[in-house]
């Protein structure tokens, strides 16, 4: 595999990662930041040199879950919330292979909270993308567990009162070893926090908040595509150490990005299955003489 | 390979078979959830698997397990989940999807009484229903029913074999009795055993597609990491895996289907025991077949000609012998632990009105005897014999 680097891959490379054959155009709405994020996630495949034979996009349903169809390598679109049962079980089969997963939000934090967490907890190798949009963008802008309180949904027409998670906080909660949150509108950060996050060895959870403007946006009146990626950028404040939090929160930097969590010292899942499972159990075998 | 003195009588519970069963298949990947009555198959191969490389690892539910089973397997590993009445409930939605996507993989439920966390430490044959309409849509359902503790070991490779052949999810469906029985056993010799293994693709890479439309109806498997960079959705998919026209959703679903009907021969297993004169058929399963298989005996000695029909196979249902038996008996006897499931099914093939298909159903999880069988049959036959001319013999 290539070094790190931050240059974006000339666009011929580009389609080389992209499957031409019936998958185009994709089936986003136009304006959508899953677009973007694809475009910028095939970027980072090849600025990194990875090789597609292994390399599995695999993710959950919903709009975010039809990410893989359009990358060509080993691609598998899941069951809705459980993309991170089946990644597991691919990298513990061949721990090899380069395994990233996208999810949605109410994809990874709803319906597949638990897997989420266990994930996270296991510290297994593998890089979770979560793209939060606030809602249910799929069946048509139902909340989710990450839309605000007092935003409207078509099951919450008086506004939202089931209080959101913070997907990046419960992720360094859960003992995910690389957090980082971005946007679909601060694409430089998206690459370069991706990059970071796949050559991380352990779980690592990029939450990018994206935009649903054709639900969400539409119902709580947030205005176009274009006005909702000046929201994130005008929301958005890079975290440092130094960050006073509720004091940006205060002058309506609510929306803080950047790398919030990496831990290299805890043991990945798989070395830990290699070295405290497998070469014991046999060495015990050979000791017994069997 | 575990070096269990293969061809040396030994002492093993059903549920320890099925781990060693497992094993001589070639399972490299275990994932579970604990419940009673099936932990002790992970218990084995938790034990077993990473002696051999394998990779063994508790889920945070039966739905975890599923999935990590199907990922494993589209990695190309043999991979195996057991589990019980409330756990199978749970995988439903992946067995489904292991259906679609063509996976194969090998569920083992070990039924305990239900509905809902029920009996958990009691015996039952309740889920045979789930383990054919289990998931949602119309999917393809393979069942293997063991009545001895060396069936769940043989059975248990069968299961792999046709799930690797056929590319379908096979469920185990053993039960409490048969999973903690103990029997002394001698298992085969592993040189004679008939191991399968998904065909791998010969054809260029770039040209592989992962559905294609063969005269088999089977498609070669490739695994992730081999070069042939395919995408596998639960989505109605065309050859390629990308979403299907409404044509193509037909032909997928007849594809389904064709996995049962075009391999009836080899899908049917159904045992007979006494049936070459019988007048009375016992049909019975798992547990429950073998106080079946006694109650035969017993009847024989007081002159009752009974035999017994045993599908090892009930998904997909024994169709053929079945209605064989509707030309030659005079009544059906289907003795189960449940209220009526088998026998509805028995009922669904009768093709010949005058031959009366009776139940013996016992709810109270415990096991059914050979004499409740005796009885129940000496019972109808009675009533069926004052009921007709006479004109038969019941010694
Ligand atoms: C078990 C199950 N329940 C519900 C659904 C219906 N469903 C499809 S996508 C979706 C929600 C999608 O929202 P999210 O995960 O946030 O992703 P987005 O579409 O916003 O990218 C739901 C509820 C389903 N497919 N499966
Ligand atoms: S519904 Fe929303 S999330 Fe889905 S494609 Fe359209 S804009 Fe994007």
């Amino acid at each position: 595999m290539a070094d790190a680097t931050n240059q974006t891959a000339e666009p011929v490379d580009r389609h080389s990662w992209l499957r031409g054959n019936k998958k185009f155009p994709h089936m986003w709405c136009p304006g959508c930041g899953l677009g973007t994020l694809l475009n910028t996630v095939i970027r980072v495949f090849v600025a990194k040199g990875y090789d597609k034979n292994e390399t599995v996009v695999i993710s959950g349903i919903g709009c975010t879950g039809r990410i893989p169809v359009y990358v060509d390598c080993n691609t598998l679109h899941t069951a809705h919330g459980r993309a991170l049962t089946f990644a597991t079980g691919v990298k513990l089969a061949k721990p090899n292979l380069k395994v990233i997963v996208f999810m949605g939000d109410g994809d990874a934090v709803a319906i597949g909270g638990n897997h989420f967490i266990h994930a996270a907890r296991r510290n297994i190798d593998i890089t979770a993308v979560v793209v939060n949009n606030s809602t249910y963008g799929m069946t048509g802008g139902q909340h989710s567990p990450t839309t605000p309180l007092g935003m409207k949904a078509p099951t919450a027409v008086t506004g939202n009162i089931d209080p959101p998670f913070d997907i990046c906080n419960l992720a360094v909660a859960a003992g995910a070893t690389f957090v980082a949150r971005s946007t679909i509108f601060h694409y430089q950060q998206t690459f370069r926090l991706l990059s970071e996050a796949l050559e991380h060895k352990g779980f690592s959870v990029l939450e990018v908040v994206s935009h649903c403007h054709t639900s969400f946006g539409r119902i709580n009146k947030l205005g176009s595509h274009l006005d909702m990626l000046k929201q994130q950028r005008d929301h958005a404040v890079v975290f440092t150490p130094e960050l006073d939090v509720e004091k940006a929160r205060a002058e309506g930097k609510d929306l803080v990005i950047g790398l919030l969590k990496k831990d290299a010292t805890r043991p990945e899942y798989c070395d830990q299955y290699e070295k405290l499972v497998i070469q014991p159990s046999q060495a015990k075998q050979n000791r017994g003489g069997v | 390979m575990v070096t269990t003195a293969a061809q040396k009588p030994i002492l093993l519970s059903g549920n320890e078979a099925v781990a060693l069963g497992a094993l001589a298949a070639g399972v490299r990947f275990y994932a579970g959830y604990p419940i009673t009555p099936s932990t002790e198959i992970a218990e084995v191969l938790a034990v077993e698997l990473p002696k051999i490389g394998g990779k063994f690892i508790q889920m945070e539910d039966e739905i975890a397990s599923m999935g990590a089973v199907i990922g494993a397997s589209l990695a190309g590993s043999k991979s195996l989940t057991a589990t019980s009445g409330p756990g199978f409930s749970l995988m439903q939605e992946h067995i489904g999807y292991a259906a679609m996507a063509e996976v194969p993989c090998v569920i083992v439920d070990v039924m305990r009484g239900g509905p809902s966390t029920g009996l958990p430490t009691k015996t039952s044959q309740a889920d045979i229903m789930q383990a054919k309409y289990g998931s949602h849509g119309d999917y393809p359902s393979f069942a293997l029913m063991p009545n001895s503790v060396l069936e769940c070991y043989t059975l248990t490779i069968k299961a792999f074999n046709f799930s690797e052949k056929y590319r379908v999810p096979v469920i185990l469906l053993s039960d409490e009795v048969i999973g903690h029985m103990r029997e002394r056993v001698v298992l085969p010799d592993p040189a004679t055993l008939e191991i399968i293994n998904r065909k791998a693709p010969t054809e260029p890479r770039e040209w592989y597609r992962h559905y294609p439309d063969k005269t088999t109806g089977i498609a070669p498997m490739a695994s992730f990491g081999e070069g042939y960079r395919y995408h596998v959705t639960g989505l109605t998919h065309e050859e390629h895996g990308f979403d299907a026209t409404s044509q193509e959703v037909a032909k997928l679903l007849e594809k389904f289907k064709n996995k049962e009907i075009r391999n009836t021969k080899e899908l049917t297993m159904c045992e007979s025991f006494c049936m070459e004169d019988a007048e009375i058929c016992i049909f019975a399963a798992g547990s429950v077949a073998r106080s079946a298989r006694q109650a035969v005996r017993i009847l024989r000695e007081k002159g009752v000609k009974a035999g017994l029909l045993r599908p090892q196979l009930v998904w997909p249902f024994p169709k053929m012998p079945v209605e064989e038996v509707y030309d030659q008996v005079r009544f059906i006897l289907v003795p189960e632990m449940n209220v009526g499931q088998l026998r509805k099914e028995v009922e669904r093939l009768r093709t010949n009105m005058r031959v009366k298909v009776k139940g013996l159903n016992v709810l109270n999880s415990v096991m059914i005897t050979a004499e409740q069988v005796v009885e129940r049959v000496l019972q109808i036959d009675f009533r069926s014999g004052s009921e007709s001319e006479g004109g038969t013999s019941n010694g």
